[in-house]
């Protein structure tokens, strides 16, 4: 008996196969359809297990392509199952900040993982993976790559949180001779601040989780530890949470 | 609607513009309000009025005038519909609630104010509106700084007289506030030639007691554990109260309790069992937007009463019959108006007071704080009510929006997770009281 969990989000669309434990995890990009990608996750989840599409009991959708999902049993937002993917990962977590694709969220937990509070970005994409992505881009790096620049070097102060505006800022900035490496180090403080500012409106309490893609900067995440001055805990796959959340609560129903 | 292009062109509309708008409504409605299922028959009057938004009751208000009569426009809970009864004048309350306005607001506006404030400017600029057409005066107050300053461009367009309303409640302001009525009331008769007596303004205060006990009646519906009718028909029937005829919509509405009632004893509700409820507080919702409560009902929710102007603060506390003299009545009208818990209010305790007692009456589970953009009165005192809440172990949320769709989707995932942690204490607490 197994379930499975899909993250369908902005960037990339996450699967995990559960049965008490993860047994398998897919990461693929969503593109135009996430309704595709949330069916090619789900086979690929199946294939790598060898296992029937009979033997999983409950298939649970979460992130926005959730509502495409026509094969799941259940749709449940991101916000539980970030909370829940974290909390089964260390259920010391009682705060999660997740930073993903096009929002980014607080969520506070209470003893069992439920969600106490959360609290999460408008319509607009200041300090998510997407603002990560256009400044990258602007540098003529990858994301991916952007640690490596901004490592060591003095943070050059980038004022506006917009991607729009902040984007025409750093353009400036190149034209008046500031070093990709400086401006690369001021993206980094300026996602971090931003995360900071979110977790400030609530009372975060126990032990913090950083998820979602933009977790996977181990640069941001020491940025966020300086500046709400208590350690960071990260999963070793920060992407799949979501989808582990997910698999998790359709394990739960199972076991009723 | 029937054809009343002759009307529209009489009132000296932008026939051409005034298609586009009316183009885009029955789509719209039929999609957020017919689509529902198990509504109440009784919601066929109010399904009707819409059909006719334009039409049916514009005639009538013109028929009114052709017999000299009057008709007075009006954008708050403040102005004393009382007074324009007891003058034989007929008060509508513009509306301002769609995105269809905004571009012709913004000519003159500024764009970072509140969507309402452009709408309603827009709407008379543009042309495109019959009741603000219509409108002999606008009656403006001061509840905000937006307002105050769009009555002065207003001015330009129609004629106005402005209630200047307090912003405390101290003894002094409710000797002001009797002053601005006795104002009001030499304003009206002068505009209509006709006197407000004693008999005149009693039945003017017997008649609008009736339209809001009869609201009252139908919210007392909601506090059932079946919810007879859902948030989204309720807040329509509230919206329609604004400018329907006082005596025949008291009438319909009385009808449509009947039969909600009815299903009470019998158990029917439209939704299914468990499904949150919801307490929806802040800034009013002009027709036609219902955006919150389409996205809290399509979202797993259910409204079961609004802490708004186009809810209980329109509705809730009735004028004192008892005065003979038109001093009483006066300072009873002036009572009731200042008993409304408005933001524009400094200090405004008694808000969070109705939000915590409509919470436990409504037997509800959770807070949507609603605020339109750039409505600071009211997005400030969230933080209060917050705090409030909080302590008193409420779940709330925010959410600031105005009438496009662009952040439907995030805010969507948000109610929903807010109802899914609804449930889940919801079910603890359950467990609780079982065990």
């Amino acid at each position: 008996m197994y379930t499975i969990g899909i993250d369908a989000g902005s960037v990339a669309t996450k699967g995990v196969l559960f049965q008490g434990d993860i047994v398998a995890q897919v990461i693929i990009p969503t593109g135009w359809s996430p309704q595709k990608a949330s069916k090619t996750v789900c086979e690929l989840l199946l294939r790598r297990a060898k296992i029937k599409r009979e033997e999983v009991k409950k298939i649970i959708g979460t992130g926005y392509g959730r509502v495409t999902m026509d094969f799941a049993h259940k749709g449940i937002t991101e916000i539980s199952c970030h909370g829940k993917g974290a909390f089964f990962l260390n259920n010391q977590i009682r705060t999660v900040l997740d930073i993903g694709g096009q929002d980014s969220k607080v969520i506070l937990l209470d003893y069992k993982g439920n969600v106490q509070d959360f609290i999460m970005n408008d319509k607009c994409a200041a300090g998510t993976g997407r603002f990560l992505q256009v400044m990258a881009n602007l540098l003529g790096a990858e994301i991916e790559d952007l640690d490596q620049l901004a490592e060591g070097a003095r943070p050059q102060n980038i004022t506006s949180m917009c991607t729009v505006f902040a984007e025409s800022e750093i353009i400036s900035l190149l034209a008046q001779g500031v070093s990709k490496e400086s401006i690369a180090a001021g993206i980094v403080a300026s996602i971090a601040n931003k995360a900071a500012f979110l977790m400030g409106k609530l009372n975060i309490s126990g032990e913090v989780a950083f998820t979602g893609g933009v977790a996977k900067s181990r640069l941001i995440k020491e940025a966020i530890e300086k500046k709400i001055k208590r350690p960071v805990y990260t999963a070793e796959d920060t992407q799949v949470v979501g989808a582990l959340g997910a698999a998790v609560i359709g394990w739960e129903m199972l076991q009723g | 609607m029937g054809d009343y292009r002759d009307l529209w062109q009489s009132l000296d509309m932008d026939l051409e513009k005034h298609d586009q708008l009316c183009a885009v409504l029955p789509e719209f409605y039929g999609d957020i309000y017919l689509s529902q299922e198990n509504r109440p028959e009784g919601m066929n009057y109010f399904n009707f009025v819409i059909s006719e938004i334009h039409g049916l009751r514009v005639q009538e208000l013109a028929e009114h005038r052709k017999q000299g009569g009057k008709v007075l426009g009006s954008f708050c809970v403040f102005v004393p519909d009382e007074m324009i009864v007891a003058a034989d004048a007929i008060g509508v309350g513009l509306c301002g609630g769609s995105d269809f306005w905004i571009p012709d607001g913004e000519r003159v506006l500024p764009r970072n104010m509140c969507p309402l404030i452009k709408a309603s400017v827009g709407a008379k600029l543009s042309g495109t509106c019959p009741y603000f057409q219509s409108v002999d005066l606008l009656v403006g107050e001061t509840t905000c700084d937006g307002k105050k300053k769009a009555w002065e461009i207003l001015e330009g367009y129609v004629p106005m007289h402005v209630m200047d309303l307090p912003q405390m409640k101290r003894k002094k302001d409710y000797l002001h506030w009797m002053d601005e009525l006795w104002l009001f009331k030499e304003k009206i008769e002068k505009l209509t030639g006709n006197e407000i007596t004693e008999e005149k303004l009693a039945k003017g205060i017997q008649r609008i007691n009736q339209k809001r006990a009869v609201l009252q009646r139908l919210y007392n519906t909601r506090k059932a554990e079946n919810l007879p009718i859902s948030g989204k028909d309720v807040l329509l029937i509230t919206q329609i109260a604004f400018y329907d005829d006082p005596e025949r919509f008291t009438a319909k509405v009385a009808e449509l309790c009947e039969e909600l009632e009815d299903r009470i004893a019998k158990g029917i509700g439209v939704f299914k069992e468990g499904t949150p409820r919801i307490l929806v507080t802040g800034t009013p919702m002009a027709i036609p937007n219902w955006k919150l409560h389409h996205m809290i009902e399509t979202s797993g929710g259910a409204v079961v009463c609004e802490e708004t102007c186009t809810g209980t603060r329109y509705f809730e506390n009735l004028v004192k019959e008892e005065g003979n003299t038109l001093e009483e009545q006066i300072r009873g009208l002036a009572d009731r108006y200042l008993g409304i818990n408005c933001a524009c209010f400094t200090p405004n305790k008694g808000r969070i007071d109705d939000i915590i007692r409509l919470y436990k009456e409504y037997r509800a589970d959770g807070v949507v704080y609603y605020s339109l953009p750039f409505c600071h009165t009211y997005a400030l005192e969230y933080k209060k009510v917050k705090e409030a809440l909080d302590q008193a172990g409420i779940p709330v949320i925010m959410v600031e929006s105005d009438y496009s769709l662009q952040d439907a989707g995030q805010i969507k995932t948000r109610l929903e997770a807010f109802f899914e942690m609804l449930e889940i204490s919801k079910a603890k607490k359950e467990v609780a009281a079982t065990e």
